[in-house]
């Protein structure tokens, strides 16, 4: 389930329409200080053709149809953020259709209660058990249990909480399939995680974000200059002794001010929220979403986000004078009841190396132990360990021969991690463990570098091995031998220098950097701190997720400068329509002005005012989905949307007004 | 377009191109040096404390303060003209309105100008309250200038500089010198220099002539040095006593551009981005050399409503033809075009023909020139300008790399929005709303000199010269009657200080923030593309505004002539 | 308080600098090194100061080449004075203003009469049109070329004399670069005088 997009069903369209009548509400529509002026001439122009009707004076049937169409144009604007909203709400509820009711069994005290899912309340304590679906977002306090989030995340593998770690968060609509875990409520009724990101879509507590403000504020100094641009016109044109009927004047102002952008600039954001939904992130406002297309640096963790969370054995290199085959016995023999992911991968390796396996009868696994920092196993043919550098010299209490020594240097200025094997003190050879790297890394940091990002691995690794894995995975940088706080100050540290920092994280160890980093996503497997302290919950759990919302965060802000650039463009052609067929009758040395021809000055403002009114629904689409962003360099990028919404913005109104004005005329001729 | 035409057009290109960068990185050793002695004695005299810092507000205050005090000075030495020395001529003081008028229109270094100043000013008058105004009126442009720039370049502090350290640096260590300079010179070409007022001579024919003498080339060389425009004479740089050679028109145009040209570089010094600077050089001089070609064609063209006259129009070796009508025939069409578009799109305003008499396509750019007001505009403030229009531009076409907006490493947001959007919307109000009313009223209309859309271009163009701080006016409208003195001097303070104010404050915010190193996602703001980019929206923005007042006077105008139309 | 008392001791001392130092050092300068310059480039004949030889002068007689229509007004207020160099000033008239074309036509039916030029005969552009300063002290090379057939009539010279005199007044560009062709009138004028009163 990689993406939720609902289709734009016949259902949906029509609540969405019924939404856009309800939104025509003045004392809503204010809030976008644009459309609020086109409703105003809306009124107008329908007064106008009532009087007209009534008086038998004017041109009531243009009046009306310029009305009707002014009116068009709100309803459009209003249809866009209608079904971006119902788009969201539709994610959302098809989420919460997957948390049906669901008994819970309530700690209280000694006893256990069942009761409600929806009446647990934050601190609450319940008990789960294989079989049995999590009623509500928590933090399993005790136990752990292999839990499957499918019904979340489309992952059907399941997963491993546990109490304590960071990886004790469990959300509600997941199932149980082993385990028997404890688990605290993190958050009241309605105030899930998925409930908030309801609530942000559904509008209640959607606040404008700092760009989107800024925006406003730049089309409401727009509108005010075409407002006195349109109120000064009267007065020319009765010097020029030619009156402007007030109709052609409102439809005139309606052109001028950026009426497309301002439709459609609620319903961009709204969707910028709704495609990191569709990406199984829950931001928790728009603003996050927004501040993550300016992201300067990416803080990575290695474990878990660079490599596989484990090593594999990649190689046996065995001590001078004996045999490949040896050491592959050993290993194996040290490695056989192993069950940690590199213990398995040495056995991997090894048994791959032997010709035969026989059978091991009379073997005692020695299980790792904090104190030796050793494991493996004994048997007849001796004792087997096998552990680091350090915890096998303590152990057989001399340093390394020459030669293994030489070995283990090497592997560590690779970035791997060597493993003695001994048998009864006498070493055997190194196991050369290696961190994996996830596949397709690389060409996602440098997708990142050409948006301008730079990545940063931070590790508890010794240096050489950061590098190398750095070097290997395609990062910009590295911070080895890190510890929690030292992650904390390198954020500040860049923020010092201006720079965005964006990171994500799971550890309650992490919150702190999670709440200074700029873009933080924290995963909902991870604790509750994490994710209080992260302005974005990825559902998936991938840390490298925070890679699709940079993208998303950039095409939000591309598709609204791009349609603000479009917008503005658009009045070129308009002024072209309309003020020639103001002005022609009494001046004919103006017709060259009529550059497209329009057949007569009515038809001309007509024409030019459906252009304005139908642009609109014509670019809803785009605006939901967002202007596609390309890592080509800011320069390019800029030169290709310029070229397209720009250029684009001043061409395509010329054309469509021409068509219309061609329709307009056909239907007037054959009406007749 | 003969060769010597294009001669003197590459001359002027090169010198401008070619001293621009040297003076800008003079400018910026000007504010950048420790003070020298002269400066040192002046704080001393005045008592301040130039190493004090000011925020925007102390900034501002301590401009509107001076202003006004300036204000007052020059309008009660103007009124008391009567009882001051130097008035042989006995003139008496111009009417409160017009006094008010000039008072306000030298000291926001518009210098537009409704009397006649050969005619109703002494020497006195011209020598002290005139001069002074002129100075302080392109010098407080260049201290805001100043400030204003160290809002976009400086970080981690709240102080924009210090009013009179600002003030006070460029005055004694650029202004002033080149005025010397350029006066002398002037004078060498045959500018006027004395305290006598006049001779009367006896002409060939019988008769006599007055010519009126004075100060001149004290006044010339500040008025051009200081992108004032208020000439001695009525007829400005028209007059032979004022222009008595194509070099001192030359040398009078490049005056106004020594200074605002170079500001980019100046710019580009103190931001330590000196491609910046050279990036906003190229947009000032694309719509610099856009507007000089069109004049120049326009110019250089028929009229085809002479032709039934029998008019020989065409240029050949012995007649410098075109639109002779209001220019000078020692200059010519070219040197007139040069001057013209430079005077106009400098904020000058000192005009060496008859503006008036213009074809509708060099009008068309003079009200482009007057309405950006950025090409590179008057005295600091026309690139303080052009730094709002780079906020404006940036910020729609920032969001299109997918970034929140940012111009030398600062993020543009909703207050520098705000701000900037304020500045912006200052030139549309003022200009439109009082040109409604000037060509709706009988008071407004009776001043009039031409008719037809001609006529509504001189009321457009009264108002867009007040607005501007140009101070060039078609002249043949009567300006100096109480409803328009008082309507432009009222406007020609409001667009001063309207405008600044927000950029002053948009300084200081832009100071408050972090500057944020450069990326590969940042948007460049030192290519072609750019400044492209730029230039685009300017035209864009500035053009729709005014496209119905361009409609319905030069547009109507030149397609009424095409079509043999007369008014 | 302190930064009102700052303004007011500013205000003063740049009216000092601005409006007594500044223009008198130029005033110095300029009689001192170019007194002829700095006092209007006056002409004197006889001990008599008849103009500057940058200011034009109004010619109507046959035997003077005429200089360009101004239009100063009369200070008066009523009607115009041409070459009133106590108020400079230009037509104002619009290309478009029917004014300007009658005042065109009959600028160039009048110089033709002048001129005993058939009706055919283009009149060169400058000869009808006003200067911008009402001044203008000089014409174009076609507009004196054309009169040499009157002033020489009134005068009895050989138009070729004439001609060759034009010629030789025959001023820019300056330095050859800047500026277009022109005569200056009163210079002409007075030449002719020195040559044949």
């Amino acid at each position: 389930m990689k993406k939720k997009t609902p289709e734009f069903s016949r259902s949906l369209i029509l609540r969405a329409l019924k939404q856009s009548l309800v939104m025509l509400n003045p004392l809503g529509l204010i809030k976008n200080p644009v459309m609020f002026i086109v409703e105003v001439g809306s009124v107008l122009t329908a007064g106008f053709t009532v009087w007209e009707l009534a008086s038998h004076t004017g041109a009531v049937f243009f009046t009306g149809f310029i009305s009707f169409w002014l009116w068009a144009t709100i309803i459009f604007a209003n249809f866009s953020e209608a079904l971006a909203e119902l788009q969201g709400k539709a994610q959302a509820e098809s989420l919460r259709a997957t948390r049906a009711e669901t008994m819970a069994r309530l700690v209280v005290g000694d006893d256990i209660r069942t009761v409600r899912g929806s009446s647990l309340k934050k601190w609450d304590v319940f008990v789960l058990s294989a079989g049995e679906t999590v009623p509500t977002d928590g933090e399993i306090v005790e136990g752990v249990a292999s839990i499957d989030e499918s019904a979340i995340t489309g992952e059907s593998a399941p997963v491993i909480r546990e109490a304590g770690g960071d990886r004790s968060g469990v959300t509600g609509g997941t199932r149980i399939l082993a385990g028997d875990i404890k688990v605290a409520v993190t958050s009241n009724p309605g105030e899930t995680f998925l409930d908030r990101m309801i609530g942000l879509v559904e509008g209640a507590k959607r606040k404008k974000s700092p760009n989107e403000i800024a925006l406003s504020i730049l089309l409401i100094g727009l509108t005010l200059i075409f407002l006195v641009v349109v109120v000064t016109l009267p007065a020319f044109s009765s010097y020029a002794k030619t009156p402007v009927s007030p109709t052609v004047l409102i439809a005139l102002l309606v052109c001028l001010i950026p009426t497309t952008i301002a439709g459609l600039l609620p319903a961009i954001g709204i969707a910028g929220i709704d495609r990191a939904f569709g990406a199984n992130v829950i931001a928790k406002s728009g603003k996050a979403v927004e501040v993550a297309g300016d992201i300067d640096l990416l803080l990575l963790d290695k474990t878990g986000t660079i490599t596989f969370g484990n090593r594999q054995a990649v190689q046996l290199l065995p001590a001078a004078g004996l045999s490949q085959e040896t050491l592959a016995q050993a290993t194996r023999l040290a490695s056989l009841h192993d069950t940690t992911p590199e213990g398995k991968s040495a056995l991997a390796l090894a048994e791959g190396m032997l010709p035969t396996l026989p059978k091991v009868e009379e073997i005692a696994p020695v299980p790792f132990s904090p104190d030796t920092r050793m494991s493996g196993a004994d048997t007849p043919e001796g004792a087997f360990r096998k552990g680091s550098d350090d915890a096998i010299e303590s152990f057989i209490g001399r340093p390394l021969p020459q030669d293994v020594r030489h070995a283990v240097t090497g592997i560590g200025q690779s970035g791997g991690t060597p493993l003695i094997v001994v048998r009864d003190k006498e070493v055997l050879g190194v196991i050369h463990l290696k961190d994996v790297i996830k596949p397709g890394l690389q060409e996602r940091f440098a997708r990142l570098r050409k948006m301008g990002v730079e990545t940063v691995m931070v590790t508890g690794d010794n240096p050489l091995t950061a590098q190398a894995i750095a070097r290997e995975a395609g990062l910009d940088d590295f911070f080895a031998q890190a510890k929690p706080e030292d992650k904390m100050a390198l954020i500040k540290k860049e923020q010092d220098k201006g720079r965005l920092v964006a990171m994500s994280g799971d550890g309650t160890n992490d919150a702190p950097s999670l709440a200074q980093a700029d873009v933080a996503l924290a995963m909902n497997s991870g604790t509750q701190a994490a994710k209080e302290a992260g302005n974005m919950v990825d559902l998936d759990s991938d840390p490298t997720k925070i890679i699709e919302v940079v993208e998303i965060g950039k095409q939000l802000l591309i598709t609204r400068g791009a349609l603000t650039t479009f917008s503005v463009a658009n009045d070129v052609a308009k002024y072209f329509a309309i003020l020639p067929a103001i002005f022609v009758v009494s001046f004919p040395s103006l017709e060259v002005l009529n550059v497209m021809k329009l057949a007569t000055p009515e038809t001309a403002v007509t024409s030019a005012i459906i252009f304005n009114a139908l642009i609109i629904p014509a670019l809803i689409p785009l605006a939901l989905k967002g202007v596609a962003y390309r890592p080509i360099g800011a320069s390019a990028l800029l030169r290709r949307n310029l070229l397209i919404y720009g250029l684009g913005g001043i061409i395509v109104p010329f054309v469509g007004i021409k068509l219309i004005d061609m329709i307009l005329v056909f239907m007037l001729t054959h009406v007749r | 377009m003969t060769a010597q035409d294009w001669i003197q057009i590459v001359l002027v290109a090169f010198l401008i191109g070619g001293a621009a960068p040297f003076v800008g990185h003079y400018l910026a050793w000007v504010f950048e040096s420790p003070r020298i002695a002269p400066e040192r004695l002046i704080h001393r005299l005045i008592g301040t404390d130039p190493d004090k810092g000011m925020d925007w507000r102390e900034y501002a205050g301590a401009l509107l303060l001076s202003n006004g005090i300036f204000f007052a000075a020059g309008f009660v030495l103007l009124w008391a003209q009567r009882i001051l020395p130097l008035n042989p001529r006995h003139l008496s003081a111009m009417s409160p309105e017009v006094t008010f008028n000039t008072a306000a229109s030298f000291v926001t270094n518009t210098n537009w100008q409704a009397y006649v100043g050969e005619s109703q000013l002494s020497n006195f008058s011209q020598m002290v309250p005139i001069t002074f105004l002129m100075f302080v009126g392109a010098n407080t442009g260049m201290a805001a200038l100043i400030a204003i720039i160290r809002g976009f370049v400086r970080s981690g502090t709240q102080s924009l500089g210090n009013y009179w350290d600002d003030f006070f640096r460029f005055f004694v260590r650029a202004f002033l010198p080149a005025c010397v300079v350029m006066a002398t010179v002037l004078v060498w070409q045959g500018v006027p220099q004395t305290l006598a007022t006049s001779v009367v001579a006896h002409p060939l024919e019988g008769g006599t002539q007055t010519l009126i003498l004075g100060p001149v080339a004290s006044i010339e060389a500040v008025k051009n040095l200081g992108t004032n425009g208020g000439g001695f004479y009525n007829a400005n740089a028209a007059h032979p006593f004022e222009n008595p050679t194509p070099f001192t028109n030359t040398l009078e145009l490049l005056g106004m551009l020594t200074f605002t040209a170079s500001l980019p570089f100046l710019f580009g010094r103190l931001s330590r981005r000196p491609r910046q600077g050279w990036a906003l050089f190229a947009a000032i001089m694309i719509l610099f050399g856009l507007g000089f070609g069109a004049i120049e064609i326009s110019e250089k063209a028929k009229n085809p409503l002479f032709a039934s006259a029998g008019i020989a129009q065409a240029t050949t070796p012995f007649l410098d033809g075109g639109n002779t009508e209001g220019k000078e025939m020692r200059l010519g069409i070219t040197q007139t075009s040069l001057f013209s578009n430079t005077t106009i799109a400098a904020t000058t305003g000192a005009v060496d023909a008859a503006m008036d008499s213009m074809n509708p396509l060099a009008l068309m750019v003079a009200f482009s020139h007057m309405w950006l007001n950025e090409e590179p505009g008057g005295k600091g403030v026309g690139f303080a300008g052009l730094l709002k229009e780079v906020v404006l531009a940036i910020f729609i076409a920032g969001l299109m790399v997918g970034r929140t907006p940012e111009f030398l490493g600062k993020k543009l947001e909703a207050r520098e929005v705000k701000l900037a959007a304020l500045s912006l919307i200052v030139t549309p109000f003022l200009v439109l709303l009082l040109t409604a009313l000037g060509v709706t009223a009988s008071f407004g209309t009776s001043s009039m000199d031409n008719p037809g859309p001609h006529g509504f271009e001189e009321v457009l163009y009264a108002y867009s010269s007040g607005n501007a701080n140009n101070g060039s006016a078609m002249a043949g409208l009567n300006a100096a009657t109480p409803f328009y003195a008082d309507s432009i001097g009222i406007e020609m303070l409001l667009s001063r200080y309207l405008p600044m104010l927000p950029l002053l404050a948009l300084a200081g915010a832009l100071i408050r923030k972090r500057i944020h190193p450069d990326t590969a996602g940042t948007l460049p703001t030192d290519t072609p593309l750019f400044v492209g980019l730029l230039v685009g929206f300017m035209l864009l923005v500035g053009l729709l505004t005014f496209f119905p007042a361009l409609m319905l006077g030069p547009i109507l105008e030149q397609l009424s002539m095409m079509h043999g139309v007369s008014f | 308080m302190k930064s009102l008392t700052t303004s007011l001791r500013a205000t003063l001392l740049l009216l000092l600098i601005t409006g007594f130092a500044y223009p008198l050092a130029v005033d110095a300068v300029g009689q001192l090194i170019f007194p002829h310059q700095a006092n209007g480039s006056l002409i004197l004949k006889n001990g008599v100061v008849i103009g500057s030889s940058l200011i034009g002068q109004p010619f109507s007689q046959p035997r003077y080449f005429h200089p360009r229509p101004s239009a100063t007004p009369d200070p008066t207020g009523s009607g115009s004075v041409p070459y009133d160099a106590s108020f400079s000033s230009a037509s104002n008239l619009a290309p478009s203003n029917g004014a300007e074309i009658k005042a065109v036509q009959s600028f160039a039916q009048a110089y033709r009469r002048e001129n005993g030029l058939p009706p055919t005969e283009p009149v060169p552009v400058d000869a009808v049109t006003a200067s911008g300063s009402g001044l203008d002290p000089d014409i174009s090379l076609a507009n004196a070329l054309l009169q040499v057939g009157r002033v020489s009539k009134a005068r009895a010279l050989d138009p070729s004399t004439v001609k060759k005199l034009v010629m030789e007044h025959a001023e820019g560009p300056q330095w050859g670069l800047l500026g277009a062709r022109h005569v200056n009138v009163l210079g002409l004028n007075l030449a002719l005088d020195a040559m044949k009163p």
